[in-house]
This record gives structure tokens, sequence and C-alpha cells, in this order.
């Protein structure tokens, strides 16, 4: 047996867990690890790393793609005038550039409950919302015991609002850092799938107004009821939002006892 | 619809999961995917046969990689990298995947995520990325062993806090 032939090295470890050696080099491979437990145990971590990643992001290629994908649209947008549509892609950009400059400079100043609270929430409704094994912490199903436990975390009472009466149905929650400690997260579905999250956190905002944000997909209303900040998060549809929000505040303002009473 | 927008059609779900990957946001990753939809139609003269799906890899990797570079001259908008970190964070199986994919190079993290969630050949990737295949063999190596770093590198800090 010739030594040399049977040397493996560090590419070959890789082609090896990819499925890219031909079969010869792969029997010699195989041989290896056998021998060898240091790289056997990369082959595993190589391996365990792809379904991490794969498990990350697998799902989001099972996603409808948003309207704004479709091919007919973007080609008659094209066909149509391409130096409007030029035009208005570089404005948007100069525009975009100078309200991102001037809101970032106002909010390193100061950055209010409603800014952090909505960003925060959205970041957690883009995370968890296309989540399909591992939604919620604690199941819909067990709402006293996901209430209590979330009360006493976040510090102060609070109850996943019951929103069946306008289709939704409760998920789940979970506990997440927030802007000012921890903070619940609650999610709805429509029988249909579409989801949408509740967060919630304590807040020194007196601010009671219900205050909406946009992005380029998702959306969410903002308001604060006695202690406490609500973000209501979800697809940028703001009279269908807007009609959840409602009746979320309206819910939980029938149940929290007047201030000071 | 013609063919060609057919084979396009079928590839958007595919390279909006390279694109959240490879940026891990969401609406930047839809807005690159939209980029690259929208020069992959202006350029279909341009195309003659060939491996579409790999030519919309190509286009969208190179558009990433102009935006990294735009980032990176303007240093006031770097703060997306709060958002990263939030994305990464609490996800159980995932936790700190999207954070070590977070500290790898432009070109390793493409490298990487074409092979293994993308399901691409070395041969493939090295056309996309236009180097020889013996480096993009190079960037998975380093790759992997960085991220592997990372991970490893994460336990002892928790048990110290503990």
């Amino acid at each position: 047996m010739n030594d040399r032939d049977q040397i493996v090295s560090e590419d070959e470890i890789n082609a090896y867990v990819d499925g890219e050696l031909p079969a010869d080099r792969r029997t010699v491979v195989e041989a290896w690890l056998a021998t060898h437990p240091d790289d056997a145990a990369k082959v595993a971590a190589w391996r365990k790393q792809a379904e991490l990643i794969r498990a990350r992001y697998g799902a989001v290629a099972h996603e409808t793609p948003p309207q704004r994908f479709n091919l007919n649209r973007l080609t008659r947008r094209r066909s149509g005038a391409i130096v409007a549509a030029v035009a208005a892609i570089v404005a948007a950009f100069v525009i975009g550039g100078v309200v991102g400059w001037t809101a970032r400079s106002v909010e390193a100043a100061r950055p209010s409950d409603l800014t952090r609270f909505t960003a925060d929430a959205l970041d957690a409704y883009r995370l968890y919302v296309v989540e399909v094994r591992h939604p919620v912490e604690v199941t819909g199903d067990q709402r006293p015991h996901l209430d209590e436990w979330l009360s006493k975390r976040v510090g102060s009472p609070l109850r996943a609002p019951e929103l069946d009466k306008i289709g939704l149905k409760l998920v789940g929650g979970r506990l997440l850092p927030g802007p000012t400690g921890a903070t619940a997260f609650f999610m709805y579905e429509t029988p249909s799938g579409e989801r949408f999250t509740l967060y919630c956190g304590r807040t020194s905002d007196r601010d009671t107004a219900l205050r909406y944000t946009t992005g380029e997909q998702n959306a969410a209303y903002y308001w604060v009821d006695g202690d406490l900040a609500y973000v209501l998060s979800g697809p940028a549809e703001r009279d269908k939002l807007r009609e959840i929000a409602r009746a979320a505040y309206e819910e939980i303002d029938r149940r929290t006892p007047p201030l000071g009473g | 619809m013609s063919e060609f927008h057919e084979q396009i059609k079928v590839a958007i779900p595919a390279l909006r999961r390279y694109a959240r990957a490879l940026t891990r946001d969401a609406e930047t990753a839809d807005d690159i995917v939209q980029d690259t939809l929208v020069r992959a139609l202006r350029s279909e003269h341009l195309f003659h046969g060939g491996d579409t799906r790999a030519w919309l890899y190509t286009i969208l990797t190179n558009l990433n990689r102009n935006r990294l570079r735009t980032l990176s001259r303007r240093p006031v908008l770097t703060p997306i990298k709060d958002g990263d970190a939030a994305t990464g964070a609490p996800e159980s199986g995932g936790r700190d995947i999207a954070r070590a994919l977070d500290e790898l190079a432009e070109d390793q993290r493409s490298a990487l995520l074409l092979v293994v969630l993308e399901g691409l050949t070395y041969r493939e990737v090295a056309e996309v990325q236009c180097v020889p295949i013996g480096t993009v063999m190079s960037r998975l190596a380093r790759a992997r062993s960085q991220i592997k770093t990372y991970l490893d590198g994460e336990r002892p800090t928790l048990r110290r806090v503990k």
C-alpha cells in the first residue's frame, strides 16, 4: 500500500462533506476517517453547520414571494418609461439617504420608547413570523400559564388579548429582551395562516395615542396603556392592522383596572 | 410567459433564501432580489442559453458585494448591524449561526451558502464568484473553521457568566 496516496487533505474533507469527491477517493477518505478522530469530528462539525444554516434559512424558500416580484409587473415597468424609473430609483436613494441620515442624528440624540419599541417589535415580528417549528415558547392552549409567566417576568400584570372574535387565534407567546428589559411577545394567526404579533414591555411613556409606523412590507401600531407599551406588527396593510390594534386595545383597556382606582 | 421568464420565476424562492442568509435582513434581502430580477429581465438579450439559475446567483452575489462596498464607504449606515444581531439572537436551534455568518468575509460567506444552502457544485460556485475552483475550496475551508471557532468560543463565555 502506498501511504502517500492515502493522505487526506483538508480540501478533500470539505469535498467529502459536500459530495464532490469521485467514488475512489470517497472510499479512501472514509477509511481515513475511521482512524483519524480529529478529522471525523470535522466532518461532523461541517455537517452540523450546514444543518444549522438550512434550519435557519431554509423556510424562506417556502414562503410565497411578495407581489413586487411579479415578473410581468417588473417587465411592464421596465418597458414603460425607463428614464422615469431610473430617476425614481435615484431619487429614492437620495431621499432615503437624507432621511436616514437626518432620522439617525435625531434618534441618536434621544431615541423615544416609540422608536425603540417599534424597531424591536418589528425585528421580533420578522424573526418569528417565518418560524414554522418553533414560533413560540409557550403555546396558546396554555394561556393562563403564559399570562402568569410573562406578567411575572415583565413585572406588570398583562394578558394576551382575546382576538378570536376578529378571527385571530393565539398561537402562543415568548419572552424577549426589549428596550426596557423583559418583554412579552404574543403571536396570533388567521385561519389562512397570516400572522400578527403583539409586543409588550414596560414604559414610562405617557403619550397614549395610537401611532402607525410602516416599512416596506411590515408595519406596526404602537400605543401605551398604563405602564405598558404595546406594538402590534403585521403585514403592511394599514386598515387591517388598525382593526386588530383597536380590538386589542379595547380588550386590554376593558380589563385594566383604572389607575389609582 | 416565455421560457426565460419561467426559469426566472421558479428561481425566486431560492434567490430569496440565499439573499436572506447572505444579508441576514429580510427587507434588504428582498430589495436585492428585486434588483436582481430587474437586471436579469433587462439583460435578457445578453443571455444566450446556459444555466439561468447560476446566472441569477451571479447577479445577486455581485449586487450584494456592491451594496457592502457602498455601506463601508458610508459608516453612518452601519447601524444595520444592530438589526442583524437581533435577528441572530434568540432563535432556538440556529441560535448563533446567523452571527457566526456575520463574522465571515463576504466571499467566504457567499461560497459557503451557495454550497450548503443552495446546493451548487464547486464548479458552479467558481463561475458565480469568477474564481478558480481551488479558491472556492479554500474559501469554504476558511469559512467552516471560522464558524467553528466562533461557535466553540461562545461556550466558555456563557459558562463564566454563570
